[in-house]
């Protein structure tokens, strides 16, 4: 077999990039200083926190959501755009550029909503030798109270007319920062390819409160006494911007050259948006939670992967999951797959039996040692029978000659049994089972050809007036 | 009467008994105990649950730590298990809820049950709250409990929250039986015992002390009352039966236990001898090592492999330095100018695992203070005036009983304990007066109904 040395080397709308790894426009590319340190690190590429118009930031300015024992699995913060001197931040953009001219530096933007204010910008951005720019019209919080940020993004005609003024002017790539906070986010997509853009990111944060404090009632991230709401993004919002990413791409009024933010802190997210269409991705939360130096295991991960599944480049498989994201109208009703709950690794914990009752579909039971099968005991029949043991400590000298029972072995009273017949495949009691590999869906041979409930109408073989598909990709 | 000083402060333990006998198991503070207690998968009729003798949710009482719901906790551990902050300490969790942790199954480390009951636990005392139940309204009903232990505390609180009148019998000073005095104090020290008594007290339950009940006065509670609870546990250790056991230096496990935790032993000499390898004798041989002696000597008849303490115990004795001598049997105890000599048999286990004696294998053993800890034997005497029929069938000195409703052969009478199984746990004692205080509700209500 031919070794394959992938290249993690690419392009973004004309920029060449070192790598797909860009940190976003946020706190970890506030300055210059920052940017170089990331740069060493192995980033490829920076969007330099947004510079704008002139601010007062508040404290306190994050807040998270924690879950079961791990932090900050959703974040949140308050914090507005650049609060430096515009001069500064290009003066930094200049001497980045200077020292690092195969790192991608682009300037994110936000003034106010004139023409000759974006025109005057977008000269100082490119002057100073920004590789792209970064339109944020996404930002949740202060900003668009003051009519920019996602006040901008919101509006699909403001969104089209900015991005063309900026167009008028600028002489490297657009990228319009979409906000998730719109009922459908390829209504803005639209608008600023309409306007000329070169390039869309998504998503931007996500309104949000993200906590009340139970003893003195006030939300975080707490001003004061006093909380507003603000932009949500980490772990938590990835399948949000996963669902954004492709809904963008797989429209064709929509789709532009993408960088895919929200939630990303390994190489497989990046994967996942890569394969979603992106050509690069976007990372803050993370590089907050643990440092810049976590683009090592990116690099090396995505590499890695890359290699196995022969990938010479990100262009290799960018986009390949597209084709299989569909309509649910256009899945296949006669697939068919059960439960399946393998003896030897199961360990008895019984979370499948509870889910399947209380969650799903009542068919898996707990009467492997039953002289019968048994589909009528109920889990509270399970509990009641359960306090009714007597149970007492195993006394060697006064237990002599009684089995012994070893922890190691899961006794089959607590193995539970799926069935198959009511199984309707739904994956849950294999999403709550703690064990690798312990349920497994298994695909039934019934025979029947693909039939999608799009085809069942055409052929008329649905019930009048129940055609149309409640459907929010529509 | 209850007395109006609370139990745990009419007592003061020594200070070296306090340096020496410092936690096993070291508690929780809450950033240990979130994490650990998110690990719980929160398993479904859990195996824990189902382990634990008085069956605490073990599951829910984890999820209300991680949810901050820490009086539930304690509630839901209390609600089965009314001596659970002993039983945190005490119980040996390796062959009850741990040992049953599915997590065993798949190579990690069971949940830490025991150290997050006792959090839950510790954390209610600390916040000082009541007792979160409250006694049942009077019925009238009146029930005489003998002995104080673990088993007549599990039927009091039953009782009590069901408004039945718990009245206990208890020849020591204090209440608790083993839990207060024969607990090794590292696991579960005396105050806290106390402590855990003196909370539910609040519930109404009257106690006698220094009360020893002979038959004469059994007769006269039992005009009293409308049931009576046995659990007085079992009696004395067991003698060798070879010369030299009234020496002054022999003593047994029981006394020897009792006496450091009571403040009575603040030492030993530096060499021990303890006979015998039971739970027992493990914690009497450690405590003699933390109580000063240089060399502790363990000496058992059988092998390592029929020793009846559990596997962790017998690991924790040599962990502190404990000697063992298997297959020996002692002959006779003399003293001379140097101290205790104790002669020994060396013994051959048989292909049908019988002993017999190697000949001329006689050697001696120079010790200075030898501890016995060869079982208890049982404490019945007083069910019936000499010549008597007894008022409840025993066998093999148990008071035989229906085990879900602790009722014995006289329908007056129901037991639990150490004098119905043989001498278990703590949680097996708790558990068995739980079922028998429900089981006398019941009876009492049936025969009311029937009257």
């Amino acid at each position: 077999m031919r070794k394959l040395n992938p290249t993690l080397e690419t392009t973004f709308c004309g920029i060449p990039c070192l790598n797909p790894f860009w940190l976003a426009s946020a706190p970890p590319t506030n300055c210059g200083e920052q940017i170089m340190r990331a740069f060493d690190a192995g980033w490829g590429g920076a969007v330099w926190k947004t510079i704008g118009a002139p601010i007062t930031n508040v404290s306190s300015r994050y807040s998270s959501i924690d879950w079961e024992g791990r932090r900050m699995m959703g974040f949140n913060n308050i914090e507005l755009i650049s609060d430096r001197p515009t001069e500064t931040n290009l003066q930094e953009i200049a001497e980045v550029k200077r020292r690092y001219p195969k790192h991608v530096v682009i300037a994110s933007l936000m003034v106010e909503s004139k023409r000759e204010a974006w025109h005057e910008m977008v000269k100082r951005a490119e002057g100073a030798g920004a590789d792209g720019l970064e339109l944020n019209f996404g930002c949740p919080h202060g900003m668009s109270e003051r009519g920019m940020g996602s006040a901008v993004g919101q509006v699909p005609e403001y969104c089209e007319q900015i991005t063309s003024w900026v167009k008028e002017q600028a002489r490297t790539p657009v990228i319009v920062k979409l906000t998730p906070n719109i009922s459908d986010i390829r209504i803005s997509a639209r608008a600023a390819k309409r306007g000329g853009a070169d390039a869309l990111s998504a998503i931007n944060t996500i309104n949000s409160i993200t906590g009340i404090d139970l003893d003195t009632f006030q939300p975080n991230p707490n001003v004061d006494g006093k909380s507003s709401h603000g932009g949500y993004c980490g772990p938590a919002v990835k399948p949000i911007a996963l669902n954004m990413v492709q809904q963008i791409q797989a429209d064709p009024t929509s789709a532009l050259p993408l960088s895919g933010i929200g939630g990303i802190g390994s190489w497989r997210d990046t994967a996942e948006f890569i394969l979603l269409g992106c050509a690069t991705v976007q990372v803050c939360t993370a590089v907050m939670h643990y440092g810049y130096r976590i683009v090592e295991d990116m690099q090396d991960g995505l590499l890695a992967w890359m290699s196995e599944k022969g990938f010479a480049s990100v262009d290799d498989f960018r986009g390949l999951s597209l084709a299989n994201v569909r309509e649910w109208k256009q899945l296949n009703l006669n697939y068919q797959i059960v439960a399946r709950i393998h003896e030897d690794r199961c360990i008895g914990c019984q979370l499948c039996y509870t889910a399947c009752w209380d969650g799903a579909h009542q068919c898996i039971h707990l009467d492997r040692t039953e002289s019968k099968r048994n589909t009528t005991r109920t889990p509270a029949m399970v509990e009641a029978e359960a306090t009714q043991r007597i149970s007492t400590t195993p006394i060697p000298k006064l237990d002599s000659g009684s089995v012994v029972h070893s922890s190691a072995i899961t006794p089959l009273e607590r193995i539970p049994r799926v069935d198959e017949h009511h199984c309707v495949g739904c994956n849950l009691c294999s999403l709550v089972c703690p064990v690798e590999d312990c349920i497994t869906m298994e695909r039934i041979e019934n025979e029947l050809p693909f039939e999608s409930w799009e085809e069942r109408c055409a052929k008329g073989m649905v019930p009048p007036g129940t055609e149309e598909v409640v459907s929010t990709n529509t | 009467m209850s007395r109006r000083i609370p139990f745990h402060e009419q007592v003061v333990t020594p200070p070296e008994v306090v340096e020496r006998f410092g936690d096993l198991h070291p508690p929780f503070d809450r950033q240990a105990a979130i994490p650990e207690a998110n690990r719980c998968l929160f398993c479904f009729d859990a195996p824990c649950t189902s382990a634990c003798p008085t069956h605490i949710d073990v599951p829910r009482f984890i999820k209300k730590i991680v949810s901050g719901n820490l009086t539930g906790s304690a509630r839901t551990i209390l609600d089965a298990n009314i001596l659970g902050a002993s039983c945190a300490r005490a119980c040996p969790v390796d062959v009850l809820c741990e040992g049953a942790c599915v997590m065993h199954r798949y190579n990690k480390q069971p949940i830490e049950i025991a150290r997050l009951q006792r959090f839950a636990m510790d954390s209610f005392y600390e916040r000082g709250v009541p007792l979160p139940f409250e006694p049942g309204a009077d019925t009238g009903f009146s029930v005489a409990l003998i002995g104080a232990g673990p088993a007549s505390l599990g039927c009091a609180a039953e009782l009590r929250r069901r408004g039945i009148r718990a009245e206990l019998y208890d020849a020591r000073p204090l209440p608790g039986g083993l839990n207060t005095y024969g607990v090794a104090e590292y696991k579960l020290p005396l105050v806290e015992s106390l402590r855990e008594i003196a909370m539910l007290s609040q519930l109404g339950v009257e106690f006698h002390f220094d009360a020893m009940i002979d038959a004469v006065a059994l007769d006269e509670i039992e005009r009293k009352c409308d049931a009576i609870f046995l659990g007085v546990g079992l009696g004395a250790i067991h003698k060798l039966g070879i010369t030299g056991e009234s020496l002054p230096g022999v003593t047994n496990a029981l006394d020897l236990i009792a006496g450091y935790k009571s403040g009575q032993c603040t030492g030993v000499p530096l060499r021990v001898v303890v006979i015998g390898a039971g739970n027992t004798a493990i914690d009497a041989a450690i405590a003699s090592v933390r109580l000063g002696a240089l060399e502790v000597t363990m000496v058992y008849r059988r092998g390592p492999e029929q020793m009846s303490a559990f596997s962790f115990e017998y690991e924790h004795a040599r962990n502190e330095g404990v000697k063992f001598i298997w297959h020996a049997q002692p002959l006779n105890i003399r003293e001379d100018h140097a101290g205790l000599s104790l002669e020994l048999l060396r013994l051959v286990a048989t292909e049908d695992g019988s002993l017999v004696a190697e000949a001329n294998s006689e050697f001696f053993l120079a010790t200075d203070m030898i501890v016995l800890s060869i079982g208890q034997s049982t404490h019945t005497s007083f069910l019936a005036e000499s010549g008597k029929v007894a008022k409840v069938r025993l066998e093999h000195g148990r008071i035989i009983v229906d085990r879900a409703t602790g009722q014995t052969t006289n329908p007056k009478y129901f037991a639990g304990g150490d004098c119905t199984n043989g001498g278990r746990e703590v949680v097996d004692a708790v558990a068995d007066g739980k079922r028998a205080g429900i089981g006398i509700a019941a009876w009492l209500e049936a025969q009311h109904a029937k009257a």
